[in-house]
């Protein structure tokens, strides 16, 4: 038997629970009202999602890869490496994500959004909203208290969430930036899962709807298209 | 070594342990701490060692919370009250070497400390900057033992430890392995190299190595740690749902903590063994396995069946 066949997923948990949670609680403290400026970055990126022309379409990965950076940095890389030292490689990764969002969507013009809405862009834009709305509230559904709420633009789940959504409510798909993501939601399950917190659930399904709504569209889209 | 700044309390302490291969009787009272009265020697200096150690996997990563600290620290300082000395990290545990320094200097250094630590990396060239920052982590002025972790890169780092050791920097070496894992290495390991220690989970639902392990530890004299002494918890949380068994007593155990850690400590090749915990009255829990009365052979069978009734 290999010796990696040894090992449970909770022998890779280096912290507890408790321990965990309580660094939102004292990031939220220590960031507060940071959540309104980055809740109304959030609002900006739907409205500019919405303009009907594409210069104003630019700001929005622009304000996406701002939070990613400062997830990595405010979050990721001065917090939780504190207590897991493979966070300062996620930072890393927050840090490419901003800038592939930066290169791709600001820079090279190639997220574009507005259009006739598919059941697929709405269906992104609802987990947006529930990603703003919705997330913060999840941990206390799940029996946490209040204060360790993650927030749209602070914490790592609902930036990921939202980006999600706005990616899946793209007009076209970059596929590039779903990889890390995707990835990062793959890790946050697996880390909740360890940890037994009842919402271990919530972003493998996020990344599971958005890549498999993607997926399905697109090759809708290709069926048509060889159907014209 | 590690926080001795004049002959000491534990000087003092070992100085009174003449004689016995096994338990010792601590007769003093009036020390601020309290003396564990059963302590084993390390076969290689015949230093005298608590039964129960500290670990601080999970327990002592909180990072920089400062009320988590000071809760640490509370633990640590129980823990030296009922008269415990080894404590066990790594460079793996997040920030707990770190928790192990606030605590040290909250206590003003506990002169009694025995440091273990450990090398954990794959790269050998990296192996003694990585001892120096676990130094400044603990903020102490060197480990009494320093293990290869997990046996990682181990024929280098046991280069670099015995090194030390011969230039009068480390008291002691040894390696660790945890959860039954790499066992035949282990062995070739304890049979080939003049080890001080060597680290194994050992528990009463983790046996295997009764078989070979402990044996050639007290063949070889090696002094053996016993890491994971409640399986992570599993096995102390089972066993607190269920009522003790009567027969207790007879071997001194009050409660569960006691119960199981009797039966891992009683085991003629075991040193310490050394539970992690969060919690106080839980340190002093265990701290009282360190006291009282050790089960015989025929007890620990008892104990070992009724534990895999549980
Ligand atoms: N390869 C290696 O070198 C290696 C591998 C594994 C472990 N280790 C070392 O061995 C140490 C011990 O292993 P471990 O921490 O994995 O597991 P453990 O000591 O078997 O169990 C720790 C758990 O037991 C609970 N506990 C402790 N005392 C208790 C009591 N009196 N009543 C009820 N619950 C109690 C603690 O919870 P509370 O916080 O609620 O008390 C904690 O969750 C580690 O901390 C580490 O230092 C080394």
């Amino acid at each position: 038997m290999s010796e990696w066949m040894t090992y449970r997923l909770s022998d890779f948990l280096m912290f507890s629970p408790s321990t965990y949670f309580r660094q939102f609680e004292l990031y939220n403290a220590d960031v507060w009202p940071a959540h309104i400026m980055t809740l109304t970055l959030g609002a900006a990126c739907l409205w500019l999602s919405r303009q009907p022309i594409a210069a104003p379409q630019r700001a929005l990965p622009a304000i996406l890869a701002g939070c990613w950076l400062w997830v990595a940095w405010g979050y990721l890389y001065t917090r939780y490496a504190t207590i897991n030292w493979a966070a300062s490689y996620f930072a890393g990764a927050f840090v490419l994500q901003a800038i592939l969002l930066f290169l791709v969507g600001t820079f090279g013009k190639k997220l574009e959004f507005g259009g006739s809405i598919q059941r697929a862009q709405k269906a992104g834009i609802a987990i947006f909203l529930i990603a703003m709305i919705v997330q913060p509230l999840i941990g206390v559904i799940a029996g946490r208290p209040w204060v360790e709420a993650e927030v749209f633009g602070l914490a790592p789940n609902p930036t990921v969430a939202a980006t999600l959504g706005l990616l899946l409510a793209a007009r076209r798909w970059r596929w590039e930036l779903f990889v890390i993501p995707a990835l990062w939601c793959g890790i946050d399950g697996a880390t909740r899962l360890a940890m037994e917190a009842p919402d271990f659930w919530v972003m493998p399904v996020v990344a599971i709807l958005v890549i498999g709504l993607a997926a399905a569209a697109a090759i809708d889209r290709r069926r048509a298209a060889r159907q014209l | 070594m590690s926080r001795r700044k004049s002959i000491s309390r534990r000087a003092l302490l070992e100085s009174m342990l003449a004689g016995g291969l096994g338990a010792a009787l601590l007769p003093f009272k009036g020390l601020a701490m309290a003396a564990p009265d059963i302590t084993k020697r390390i076969p290689s200096s015949g230093e005298a060692l608590p039964l129960v150690g500290l670990g601080s996997w999970i327990t002592f990563n909180v990072g920089n919370d400062r009320r988590a600290l000071n809760s640490c620290a509370d633990v640590v300082r129980a823990f030296f009250a009922a008269g415990g000395r080894l404590i066990d990290s790594s460079p793996m545990y997040g920030s707990s070497q770190a928790t192990i320094g606030y605590a040290l200097n909250k206590l003003g250094d506990p002169e009694t400390l025995f440091a273990a630590d450990k090398v954990w990396t794959s790269s050998a060239a990296r192996g003694p900057t990585q001892i120096e920052q676990s130094r400044r982590h603990w903020d102490v002025r060197a480990f009494d033992l320093l293990q290869v972790h997990n046996l990682r890169a181990w024929e280098r780092h046991l280069d670099l430890l015995f090194g030390m050791k011969d230039e009068g920097r480390l008291r002691y070496v040894g390696v660790t392995t945890s959860h039954g894992r790499r066992h035949g290495d282990l062995e070739r390991i304890m049979k080939r190299h003049p080890l001080d220690f060597v680290q194994m989970t050992y528990n009463a639902s983790h046996r295997a190595v009764e078989r070979r392990l402990l044996p050639l530890a007290r063949e070889r004299g090696i002094a053996v740690i016993a890491n994971r002494p409640y399986d992570g918890g599993r096995l102390i949380r089972r066993a607190k749902r269920e009522v003790l068994p009567s027969w207790a007593a007879e071997i001194g155990a009050a409660n569960w903590p006691e119960f199981l850690l009797k039966f891992v400590v009683s085991h003629p090749a075991v040193n310490c063994a050394i539970p992690a915990t969060t919690q106080v009255v839980h340190v002093r829990e265990n701290m009282r396995a360190s006291s009282g009365l050790l089960p015989d052979q025929a007890t620990r069978r008892r104990m070992a069946a009724h534990i895999r009734q549980l």
